[in-house]
């Protein structure tokens, strides 16, 4: 694969990672089908399936608005099954033949086997010879784990095994348990949580013991206190061939943040002044860019 | 699925204990110790337990195998991160070497290195290392439906009745862990360790390294940190422990809590009845990171408990007294409470 198009290089909006009401969520997604040029959109529950019932009353009305505003849909799926019960929840979803969908979990993959479909950033692709095998399985998408590094990047864009996509955005998922940290912070289990995930439609801040901000939790998910942010990184991604470029939703003007990425994408934007824009602005949190760059992911570095 | 052993004349154990060998001593002592199989690494990024002054070079590797094949165990060669993308040759090599000098077996996490394995070694036994984190009976029937694995590592998140039920939807062979550190993230999925220090168990074949931590006073106590943050506060003549990532005390919902988990670590040493009853095939040790002593302490008492359950034993009270003095130990995961 050679230089990506600025022209033709699409911006997607990521799965909603957080429990937010339906209400917030419809809000949303109806924004980003009238006020944005994002091309597609990733609906579904990734972090926890006791979320799932709720949000499935919303889908068909969610699907529906961004395809008639000429959104691509994909649907994401769960990042850790651990129950038959969550593994059987996951065939019905996928049994759905007229949709797209993001695998999370190698289970998952191989349900869609032969079928068009995605390999979301949950999924240990590290290097082309993986990604190979994937494509032999039906994948013709991927959006790339958060903890690879720029160059490791263009080596799996480079291959042209398939399309790549790079998350750009967002706080980035860490890691996931069968425990929830959620629950706990709140002396709860997880079976009888009272979905206290959705007080926090960031994450909740994870302090030191010395008071310095650390992580953020949400739900079973561990993510990072920073925020991703590879604007100034866009140029070099283009260059290498990546051609998608993934902002995670989080709780602020997300079709203005949408926006502006598509300005730096195109050029008429200075990364430094989205830069500007989303340094603090969820809790307070820095941007960060370090995995790009194969050092800590925590870590901000300015470009050469 | 028949066991495919080195020697067929060799009675296979019941509960196969496998066993840690961090160094060619190491893999002695496990032997000597009783050990059924001892896993280890070569001295490079290609095994998730890549610290300094561990593992094998090529050499040690073959008179390591050597040595446990006279005395009838077998070995396990963990290659088990993966692959930087466009330098695959590293963890090539390692299984053509793998192979060649005889291991029994390699423990493998990339898909990809899993695919050139089986192309490449078709003789060579292929074991699904914890890190590429199949947790479902259709996660590990994938791989050996398309890779022929012969043999998966558990992720240390279910519990043992979700184990029974893996077990009876796969005919790969499973191991689980029984004792050591506790990962309480699902295994192969986690960077926090590289967010922090910029080195992760996937890449690097490290978590929370040495490297990145320091002890700083801290009144009349000591602070341990990884990566600058503080993960643990001790008051003065209290021992300091390690700084692991996900073992600190920290603050949410303005609590004071070892939130992910505390600086426990896993032992089901009385639980081996309902370990063997959820049908795995493999009990392992973790600890490659661990000295001689230590090994031959663990190995010891896992053998002797091993060997009581196949007599239909119970286990005697003081071996368990002597391997559990003073540590904080949990069944983790494998008990629903946990959760």
């Amino acid at each position: 694969m050679t230089k990506a198009s600025a022209k033709t290089a699409k911006l997607t909006l990521g799965p909603l990672l957080f429990n937010w009401s339906n209400d917030k969520r419809r809000d949303m997604y109806f924004r980003v089908a009238d006020e944005t040029d994002i091309d597609t959109v990733v609906l579904g529950e990734v972090v926890c399936s006791k979320r799932t019932p709720f949000q499935t009353p919303l889908w068909p009305e969610v699907i529906d608005r961004l395809t008639a505003a000429g959104k691509e849909v994909v649907f994401s799926t769960q990042a850790l099954i651990l129950s038959s019960r969550e593994m059987s929840a996951m065939r019905d979803l996928v049994s759905d033949e007229t949709l797209y969908f993001e695998a999370n979990d190698i289970a998952v993959d191989d349900m869609l086997k032969g079928r068009r479909h995605m390999i979301g950033p949950m999924m240990n692709v590290y290097n082309e010879g993986t990604l190979a095998t994937l494509a032999a399985n039906g994948a013709d998408r991927i959006c790339v784990p958060v903890e690879l590094s720029g160059a490791a990047t263009g080596v799996l864009a480079a291959s042209g095994i398939m399309e790549v996509e790079a998350f750009v955005f967002g706080r980035m998922p860490l890691a996931i348990a069968a425990r929830c940290y959620h629950a706990r912070a709140h002396n709860l289990a997880k079976d009888t949580c009272k979905y206290v995930c959705n007080l926090d439609a960031d994450g909740m801040t994870v302090d030191t013991l010395d008071g310095k901000p650390f992580l953020a939790v949400n739900g079973t998910q561990t993510m990072s206190y920073t925020v991703a942010n590879l604007a100034a990184e866009i140029p070099a991604l283009l260059e290498m061939g990546v051609s998608r470029f993934r902002i995670s939703p989080h709780d602020v003007d997300i079709v203005h943040i949408a926006n502006l990425f598509r300005g730096v994408i195109t050029g008429t934007t200075d990364p430094a002044e989205l830069l500007n824009e989303t340094d603090g602005l969820i809790d307070g949190a820095p941007n960060s860019n370090g995995f790009f760059y194969d050092v800590e992911g925590l870590k901000y570095k300015t470009a050469e | 699925m028949t066991r495919v052993v080195r020697d067929p004349s060799r009675p296979v154990a019941t509960l196969e204990l496998v066993c840690p060998a961090g160094t060619p001593a190491a893999l002695r002592t496990a032997v000597d110790a009783g050990a059924h199989t001892v896993y280890c690494g070569f001295r490079d990024e290609t095994n998730a337990r890549n610290f300094p002054g561990l593992n094998f070079n090529r050499q040690e590797l073959k008179d390591g195998v050597a040595y446990a094949h006279d005395h009838g165990a077998d070995v396990l060669v963990a290659i088990n991160t993966f692959p930087a993308a466009g330098n695959l040759d590293p963890w090539h090599r390692a299984i053509d070497d793998a192979a060649e000098m005889g291991a029994d077996a390699a423990i493998l996490a990339d898909i990809g290195l899993v695919e050139y394995a089986l192309k490449t070694h078709k003789t060579l036994r292929r074991h699904l290392s914890v890190q590429a984190a199949a947790s479902t009976p259709e996660g590990v029937n994938f791989y050996a439906r398309e890779f022929g694995i012969h043999r998966v590592v558990l992720p240390r998140v279910l519990t043992l009745p979700e184990i029974k039920e893996l077990n009876r939807h796969t005919e790969v062979e499973t191991e689980v862990f029984v004792f050591g550190g506790l990962c309480v993230m699902a295994e192969g999925r986690c960077s926090l360790s590289s967010y922090v220090t910029g080195k992760s168990p996937n890449k690097n074949g490290v978590c929370s390294p040495a490297s990145h931590t320091e002890y700083t006073e801290h009144g009349s106590g000591l602070d341990s940190k990884l990566g600058g943050f503080t993960i643990n506060r001790f008051a003065e003549g209290e021992p300091a422990g390690y700084p692991t990532l996900c073992k600190g005390r920290f603050s949410a919902n303005d609590k004071l809590s070892y939130l992910f988990e505390e600086p426990t670590s896993l032992n089901l040493l009385t639980m081996l009845p309902e370990v063997a009853d959820a049908g795995v095939t493999a009990l392992k040790i973790e600890g490659r990171q661990r000295g001689k002593a230590y090994v031959e302490k663990v190995v010891k008492a896992f053998r002797a408990a091993v060997d009581a359950l196949e007599r239909g034993e119970t286990l005697d009270a003081a071996a368990i007294a002597d391997l559990t003095e003073g540590g904080r130990e949990t069944a983790g995961a494998y008990k629903k409470a946990w959760h």
